[in-house]
Formats: C-alpha cells, structure tokens, sequence
C-alpha cells in the first residue's frame, strides 16, 4: 500500500518558532518586543509601532471563521476535494489561514468558534489545523 | 506637470485568443501583438524605440524583455518587464506616457504574452490551466490553498456574511458578461450564451464561486502603442488620447474590511484627467472573478460599500444595460489577458470600433487593472479628444 501523500511545509527560520510550538501541540504567533502587539503571518516589523524586535508568544488556540471557501479540486494528492479552507479570527486577534476539520466543510459558516488541533506529518513537522469548538 | 492628453493610444494589436497553439510561448504571442498593432498603426518595426513586456503566467521563464528585444533585432531607448501582476498592463501604459513626454522615448510598445495552455499529451497526467495557476504560496499551501480561486472566494465569502450578497447577484454579473462577449467576435465565448440557470448549474471551483465566477484561461498576446499625441495624428487609426493614469497600493490584506487599492488610482487618473466618475461613458473593469467586478463597482463609486451586489443584479450590465461595463466580455467571458484585456477593450470602444457592441457615447472611457486580491490597482482614463 503506497504511503498517504503529504505536503509538508517548508521549516524556514522565520517560521521555526511556529512549528517548534506546534510540534508542543502549541500555537503560536510573533509578539512585538516594544509594544507588545500580536501579529501573523510572520512579517519583519510591528505595523502598531513600527518596531522590528519581536519574538513568540503561545495563544489560546480559540477563535472564529472570519471567511472560508470549499475547495472542490485538489491541486496536490495531499487533499481529498471537498476541504474547507478557512482563515480564523483567533480571540487574541491575529488571522490565519488554516484547513476546518472535523466538520462537513458543507457546515462551515463565518463566525462559528473553533479551536486549534495538531496534525502530526512527521517526526519535524506538526501542523495546527481548526476544529469546531468544543 | 500633468501628461493629459500628451500622448495617445496609436496601435492596438490582439491575437488569437484562448486554446491556439499559434506560438510554443509566450514571447511568440507577444512578437505577433507587436506585429499586429505596427500594423494597426501604419508603423515599421524600426520606429519603436521603447519596448515595456509583460508575460502571464510564464513571467518564471525569465526576463522576457531581453529576449523579445533580442529575438526581434530592436534598437531601443527603454526597455524594462513590468510586472505589477493583473494590473501591469495600466502601469507600462503610464510609464510610455511619462517617458514619451519626459523625452526618453518615443513610440513604445506595451506588450503583454501568454501562453499557459500547452496542446493535449496522449497518456498525459498533467498539464494544463490548472497546472499552471497552481501555483504555491508558502505556509498557506500547507492547507491547500493553491492559486488565486481561494483568495478571491474568501472575499466572495465574507462580502456576502457582512451584506448578504447573494449568489443570484454574483450571477447576475457572468450572465451580463456573456451577453457581451456574445456580441464580440474575438471572445472565446462568442457562440455561447450563458443564462443564470446554466451558471447555478456549473460546477463548484472553491465555494462560493462556481465555474462561471472565473475567468477564462487564454493563450494569446495584446499590444498597446503609445507614442505623443501630435504623432498619433498622423497615424492610420484615430487617436486615443490617454487622459489620466494613476495606482494605488493598499497595504491588505483585502479580506480584512474590504478595502481596495482603487480609490487612491481613481483619485491620481481622475484628477490628471479633470473628470468625475459620471463623466465616464464606459467603463472596462479587471474581472478575474464576479467578485471582483462587485468589489470595483464599489470602488469607483459607482454604488456604495456593500450595495454591489444589489447594484449588479438590478442595473442591467449587460448588453442594453444603463451603463456599459465590460463591453467585450471581459476576462470572465472573453479572453484573459490579464489588464491588457480591459485596456483592449477600452481602445476599441474609444476608437468606435466595438460592432454590435458598442457603447453610443464612448468619449471617455476607463480602463481599471487590479492584482493582488484588489489591493494592487492601476487605472487609464482614456479619450477621443485631448
């Protein structure tokens, strides 16, 4: 039986940080060392104060649909069409996209809460995925 | 110092379009653009002194500008890819004014190729439109989010969870496309009507767009000649004066409040061009999506945040409709050319030559290229007189 077709994402070193916590079952987002505003994706300078220090910080995991779509064709053997592609408001602030599971993708609504799940690919890379909320 | 009515618009050339194998690349499409629009123009190859190229999906290729430049033995004073995405085709057209009227050049060919489609491989497994827009983009591919369709149905998404748009209304939008495209000989769609049960009916691409909320794939080439508004005079064709040029970037992301890069482009063309929006007679607008036409109508003015949809469905867009927009189809129904293909279309509807479809008062017209999930904007108001 031929091994299950992944993509597993590139580890940059800007990213790192990102999946080190995941690979904890974290999740995490980069957190301005100057004012302490949160942001994601990674992005080099603070866009509150312009501070490019910054390092970060775990977040709860929780948040809401902000928008999503149903991708109805699978680019790459990783992904089974229908899948729902989403880009969660985490309760802390910052948005991210990221896949719903654990839910027909046909059920999917913006506003509904989720929370963060951990897809393990391999021994270096763990990638957060959303649920809907307990 | 504005460049109103400097220069103009002398040479228009538009090859086949859509799945023609005339040239194995992209280049060949554009070398046969410039061709057709030096003949257009009444112009020699000899008399372009600027060359501005813009490849689509095969800008990886490399720098097409050397190549073209190379391959077709010109002499130049400018020569320069550009490449600002969708909306590139606005922002050469502005940079051959700005340098015809700054001295540095003067006829430059604004050039735009394609060629994403490759002839079908017996036993072939790949291949295709959807092998060449899917392409990756860093972390967000991890979740299968390849090409432009997610991005664009994430706006759709969230305009109708904050407004209510409707499918109906994004519909709405295919349908009065087609109509045009059925009274335009060179759409890809020319022969095929489209009603709204036929769009309800086709297939999902990524929720909540469905086949007919994107744009066509197209291989073919689009060139724009720009020289000074005196020498165009003298040119085969009348000239179409370019009034007012401008960008706007928006820092995005798009998805978060709806905003776009087309209120700071209006601003700059409108301003150079001294018009209003109600002076605009017609209006070709970047239409990679329904959505993003919905998104522009809102930009421009034309109705307010939020009523595009609305807007959409109840004014008649389509052929016969109280404002001519997307006369010739569009990238939806027509061909996808990326900006060059409100641009061409802007030309001809200027310059009268739109058949079945043309636009009664077309003194003024508008040209609007967007990228970046409207976040990057270029615009051309266009014009029979200076």
């Amino acid at each position: 039986m031929a091994e299950e077709a992944k993509l597993i994402p590139h580890v940059s070193s800007e990213l790192k940080p990102f999946f080190d916590a995941a690979r904890n079952h974290q999740l995490a987002v980069q957190k301005c060392d100057n004012c302490g505003a949160l942001r994601f994706p990674a992005a080099p300078m603070c866009l509150k104060c312009d501070s490019t220090r910054s390092s970060w910080v775990t977040v709860s995991g929780r948040g809401k649909i902000f928008s999503y779509t149903i991708m109805h064709r699978a680019y790459h053997p990783a992904f089974k069409a229908p899948y729902a592609l989403a880009v969660v408001e985490l309760d802390e602030g910052p948005k991210m996209t990221s896949n719903i599971v654990g839910i027909e993708p046909s059920k999917v609504r913006c506003g509904m809460p989720v929370q963060v799940m951990f897809d393990k690919l391999n021994e270096d890379v763990t990638l957060p995925r959303f649920r809907p909320a307990d | 110092m504005s460049l109103r009515g400097k220069t103009a618009i002398a040479g228009l050339g538009i090859t086949r379009m859509g799945k023609n194998y005339d040239h194995s690349n992209a280049l060949g499409f554009a070398a046969e653009a410039i061709s057709l629009a030096l003949e257009d123009a009444g112009l020699k190859r000899s008399d372009l002194d600027g060359l501005l190229v813009t490849t689509g999906v095969s800008y990886r290729d490399g720098l097409a500008s050397f190549a073209l430049q190379d391959s077709m033995r010109l002499t130049t004073r400018l020569l320069a890819d550009v490449n600002a995405g969708g909306s590139s085709a606005g922002t050469a057209i502005a940079i051959a004014a700005q340098a015809i009227v700054a001295g540095t050049a003067n006829v430059v060919a604004c050039v735009f190729g394609d060629a994403p489609l490759k002839p079908p491989v017996a036993g072939a497994k790949s291949g295709g439109a959807g092998d060449a827009y899917g392409t990756l983009r860093g972390l967000d591919s991890a979740y299968g989010a390849f090409g432009a369709n997610w991005v664009y149905a994430l706006l759709a998404q969230r305009h109708m969870y904050l407004y209510g748009t409707t499918q109906d209304q994004l519909g709405a939008i295919a349908v009065a496309e087609r109509q045009w495209a059925n009274r335009n000989p060179l759409a890809q769609f020319y022969k095929e009507p489209l009603t709204l049960e036929d769009y309800h009916n086709s297939r999902w691409i990524a929720e909540p767009l469905h086949l007919y909320d994107c744009c066509i794939v197209s291989n073919g080439g689009v060139c724009v000649i720009v020289t000074s508004a005196e020498r165009a005079r003298d040119l085969r064709k009348p000239p179409v004066y370019i009034l007012g040029v401008g960008q706007g970037h928006h820092p995005g992301p798009t998805l978060e409040n709806l905003d776009t890069g087309i209120p700071i482009a209006k601003e700059t063309a409108f301003r150079m061009a001294g018009v209003e929006l109600k002076d605009i007679q017609v209006a070709e607008l970047y239409d990679c999506y329904t959505i993003t036409v919905l998104l522009s109508l809102e930009g421009y003015g034309f109705c307010k945040k939020g009523e595009g949809g609305a807007f959409a469905a109840q004014t008649r867009l389509g052929h016969n409709g109280s404002i001519p927009i997307n006369t010739g189809g569009g990238e939806l129904s027509s061909y996808y050319m990326w900006g060059m293909t409100p641009v061409s279309e802007a030309i001809i509807q200027a310059r009268g030559e739109g058949g079945e479809r043309q636009a009664p008062k077309h003194d003024i017209v508008l040209a609007s290229c967007q990228t970046r999930n409207l976040s990057t904007h270029s615009v051309v108001v266009m014009g029979t007189n200076p």
